[in-house]
Parts: C-alpha cells; structure tokens; sequence
C-alpha cells in the first residue's frame, strides 16, 4: 500500500484538519498577542485614565462597570495571560527543555491549565465578586 | 562560517539579533509584571494612591520606561513576522510595516507622557 502524502493543507481543509495541541497554543499565542497589539491604545488611555487624577481613576473604574468594556478587558486579560503561560512555554522549549513530542504535549495543555483558571480570576476580579 | 563539511551561511544577520531581541524583551516584560505585582500586593489594596504610588517614584517611572521599550521592540518584532508570514505584495507589506513601526512609536510618546504627568 503506498504511503499517503503530505502537502500543505488548502484553506478549504481546515475544517478536517486537527490541529495538534501544541500548534492550538502557538495559534494563541500569535492570535493574542495581534489582540494585545491592536488594542494598545486603549490600554495606554487605560493607564492614562488610572494615573491622571482621582477623578479619572474613578472615571475608569466607572467606566469598566459597563458590560461591554467587562467583555472586552476579559478577551484582552485572557490574550495577556495566554500569551505570558504560551511564551514561558516557548522560552523553556528555546533553551531545548520538553522537547520531546509528549512532554511538548503535556505543557501545552499545562499552558491551558493555568492560563484559564487565572483567566476566571480575572473574571470573577472584573465582575467585582473578588 | 562551516556547517558541516562545507557550507557557508550567509545572509543579512540580523534574524538571531530580533530572535534573540524579542525573547530578552519578554523576560524584561515579565520581570517588570512581577515588579508591578509585588507592589502592587505590598499596598495591599487597590485605589488611586496605592496605584498612583507604585509609578511614583522615579526608578519605577524609569522601568517603566524600559518596559514601554521592550513592549515596542518585543510588539515589533512579533507584528512584523505576522506580516512576513500572510502578506505576500511587497508594497502592502512595507506600508504595513511602516504603519506599525509609526504606530508604535506614537504609542511610546504616549507612554512617556503619561508616566511623566503623574
């Protein structure tokens, strides 16, 4: 029986394909960090906000009372803390530490296992019930 | 310099320099995370003077700085593989690195100015 051959997957495979764990991390990891990126400038009128006066301290905590802002700090604090557990990760595989494809596997589900629960942290902090 | 028996790599040089670049700025960037962290858990509780007082004093306005600076660089580099990675027309691509770099640099004037007004 000849062995199948492996090409690059058209756009159109990517329903079919599963993508390993380990690549699910990277994606994030590129994904979260493009989010962190496009969203600096609200970030920064964040911090503006936080450090101007009192007044624009409480603008700010007024203004993340608001379900869409909740929403939108959530997606941003999960890309933050995705992308600190996913780049630790990848420093660690730099310097060849869990190189192998299980102990690969195993941290990128470890990457999960702690970057979600801190993720719902940050939820429960966001929607005041911390 | 010889790989092997006799290869040659030759090239601009500078892809280990942003490699290299772009994993110190991330430990700059968690290093300051848990200078931030720390302070901020040392306060004990969360209002505009325990905030306000963490970025204070100058040596944290100055790492702060630095990590502004590593964000940029680390954002930099990141972006720009992004765009080496899915936009293939040359014109589109060097406009879209120049509009980040831009962009980056407008976001660390901003950072000055904020840090520098407290």
């Amino acid at each position: 029986m000849p062995r199948s051959q492996i090409r690059n997957i058209a756009p159109g495979d990517l329903a079919n394909y599963r993508l390993p764990i380990p690549g699910v991390v990277s994606i994030f990891h590129r994904l979260s960090g493009l989010l962190l990126f496009l969203f600096l400038p609200l970030l920064l009128w964040l911090f503006d906000l936080s450090l101007s006066s009192e007044q624009s301290f409480d603008r700010l905590v007024h203004f993340s009372q608001a379900w869409t802002t909740r929403l939108l700090l959530l997606a941003l604090g999960w890309a933050l803390l995705h992308h600190l557990c996913a780049g630790v990760r990848f420093l660690l595989l730099d310097l060849h530490l869990g190189t192998e494809r299980m102990a690969a596997r195993r941290s990128s589900w470890l990457v999960f296992a702690v970057s979600v629960p801190l993720t719902l942290l940050f939820a429960l902090f966001l929607f005041g019930l911390l | 310099m010889a790989i092997g028996s006799r290869r040659v790599l030759v090239g601009a040089h500078y892809g280990l320099r942003d490699w290299l670049g772009q994993r110190i700025s991330a430990l700059v960037l968690i290093a300051f995370l848990l200078v931030v962290g720390c302070s901020l858990a040392l306060a004990g509780r969360l209002d505009y003077d325990s905030w306000s007082g963490v970025f204070a004093p100058v040596p944290m306005k100055l790492a702060t700085m630095m990590a502004s600076l590593a964000l940029c660089y680390h954002a930099w580099i990141g972006v720009r593989d992004i765009w080496m990675d899915y936009v293939k027309p040359a014109g589109l691509r060097l406009a879209l690195h120049v509009a980040t770099l831009l962009w980056l640099l407008y976001c660390l004037g901003w950072s000055v100015q904020i840090l520098w007004s407290v």
